[in-house]
């Protein structure tokens, strides 16, 4: 079960697109996943051959969960957080088909590096690293995911009352379980959908567990409703900003940049296109904010290990509000080296399939620095919440009618105000001053950001 | 097209941009990007099938008839 977004603990097998037998290449979409904010369409990171499908649909199952095995040429792999189990162990040593949650394990073996001290740490914490989503690079396990995992633990068995997932209260609902009588397996003595299950007079009425590639949709289970939905993606929203506000020192600035040049620039060439081919000015800003990450590198990156890692490409996080409440921030890849066209062509195709439930797992992963557009909504600026760990979020304001003093004069012009939040660990004012001096700039020159 | 086409035509749109839209709930003089919340790519998808079913080319300067039922009606029934 990869972790497809920072706040993701778990994840909920909907439908596997493949079955044993398939050859399938890295990137391929292989299964789609059920989080607590949307359902996902998963990639495979390597490729092979399909070798078994351990976890059926329908079922929940912790992140790092081994839910395929994928054969390579040489040997056959674990599909889950990054694999590879030691050549010739053969597959069955990962992950049983589950039926008893506690039982399952994790990942078959952490691949990614641990250096003992963090293994030490692990251990002292009582840890287990294979459960451990590493965030360092090459997915490399830090010190402070070992921490977090720790923390992460820690509040839910405190003694207050067990704790459901939507999964298993929706289900509950559903068989007319009385919750209060089920004991859990989960994380922190959490009621698992299996619990509530079992805890059923029929106890049986388990999902089917076959892999639904060649049966019709119907056969599979649904993606959460609306109303669960929004409970669930609220809270794992409440989780990633809380966490965002307690560990990230933020600080702010803002700058109002004139878009006179810009929109006139736009509107003219507008003129000679079919509706389809239209930029609005969201591109152009989009655009701006990408390449001026790219000339003010100090903001695009990530905050992992007690140092700021700067990314070598742009990928710029899209905050899109659902309708019905939430919000997802899928990333368009290398924003700063498409042209104007095709980013506008990525962010409508983005905004489409982020609402009707189609992303795939590496845009919610990979963002490197992240975009907040309320000018449609009409509000002036936005001072946003950082995603950590990347290190920094741009907001821009509603495209106004303001008088603006130019040369001497008082002019009625359309301006922007545009702001960054950015983590004050990985940079300083002056860096994040000079990023909307950079953006600023941009903006004044349009025709270069085509 | 008569107006009550353009109607038609402007809630079949609005349907498909934004299913969950009230349309019906708006009085006809509120402005519909603010009654419906549509943002920028919600409008320019309205403005495209509003040309493909009206057959009408519709440029960004006739975006201001757009802003309301009443002007939408107006503006494509009078072409």
């Amino acid at each position: 079960m990869p972790a497809l977004g920072a706040d993701m603990d778990e994840g909920t097998v909907l439908e596997w697109l493949v079955k044993p037998g398939d050859k399938i290449h890295k990137g391929d979409v292989i299964a789609v996943i059920d989080t607590a904010k949307a359902a996902i369409d998963a990639e495979s990171f390597i490729t092979g051959t399909i070798e078994q499908l351990i976890i059926g649909v329908g079922q929940t199952v912790p992140v790092g969960t081994v839910l395929a095995m994928i054969a390579e040429p040489a040997a056959p792999k674990a599909v889950s957080p990054p694999p590879a189990p030691p050549a010739g162990e053969p597959p069955r040593q990962a992950a049983p088909p589950e039926r008893e949650p506690e039982h399952v394990p994790a990942a078959p073996r952490r691949p990614a590096p641990v250096s003992p001290l963090i293994r030490k740490r692990a251990h002292e914490l009582g840890v287990d690293l294979a459960g451990v989503r590493g965030s360092g690079r090459g997915g490399a396990i830090t010190r402070a995911d070992v921490e977090r995992a720790a923390a992460r633990r820690e509040p839910a068995g405190a003694g207050t009352r067990s704790t459901a997932t939507p999964r298993a209260r929706r289900v509950a609902a559903e068989l007319g379980v009385d919750l209060a009588g089920v004991t859990g397996t989960g994380p922190g003595g959490s009621i698992r959908e299996a619990d509530v299950r079992r805890a059923t007079p029929a106890g049986e009425a388990a999902p089917a567990r076959e892999p639904a590639a060649a049966e019709p949709a119907a056969a599979a289970p649904a993606a959460r409703s609306g109303a669960e939905r929004t409970r669930s993606m609220r809270q794992a929203i409440a989780r990633l900003m809380a966490r965002s506000k307690r560990e990230i020192p933020h600080y702010y600035v803002s700058s109002t940049v004139d878009m006179t040049s810009a929109l006139s620039w736009l509107h003219e060439r507008n003129r000679e296109l079919a509706v389809s081919e239209r930029l609005v000015p969201a591109a152009l800003l989009l655009k701006a904010a990408a390449l001026a990450a790219r000339r003010v590198p100090g903001v695009n990156g990530y905050w992992t290990d007690d140092q700021f890692r700067p990314a070598d490409a742009v990928h710029l996080g899209l905050a899109i509000s659902l309708r019905g409440g939430g919000l997802l921030t899928p990333a368009i890849h290398d924003a700063a080296g498409l042209s104007l066209a095709e980013l506008m062509s990525r962010m409508r195709d983005l905004v489409i399939r982020a609402r009707a439930g189609r992303l795939r797992g590496s845009e919610l992963t990979d963002a490197t620095i992240t975009v907040t557009n309320l000018g449609d909504q009409g509000v002036e600026s936005v001072f946003g919440v950082i995603y950590p760990p990347q290190v920094a979020l741009v907001g821009f304001g509603k495209i106004t009618e303001r008088p603006v003093a130019v040369g001497g004069l008082i002019g009625v012009r359309p301006v922007v105000v545009t702001t960054l939040a950015a983590d004050h660990r990985a940079s300083d004012g002056y860096t994040g001053a000079r990023y909307l001096t950079a953006l600023s700039d941009l903006l004044q020159k349009p025709e270069e950001l085509l | 097209m008569t107006p009550d086409q353009a109607r038609n035509v402007i809630e079949e749109a609005v349907a498909r941009v934004a299913p969950d839209a009230d349309l019906a709930g708006l009085a006809p003089d509120a402005d519909l990007r603010d009654g419906l919340e549509l943002d920028s790519l919600d409008f320019l998808r309205l403005v495209e099938i509003l040309t493909e079913r009206t057959g009408r080319q519709i440029t960004e300067d006739d975006y201001p008839h757009l802003a309301t039922l009443a002007s939408a009606v107006k503006f494509l029934a009078g072409g």
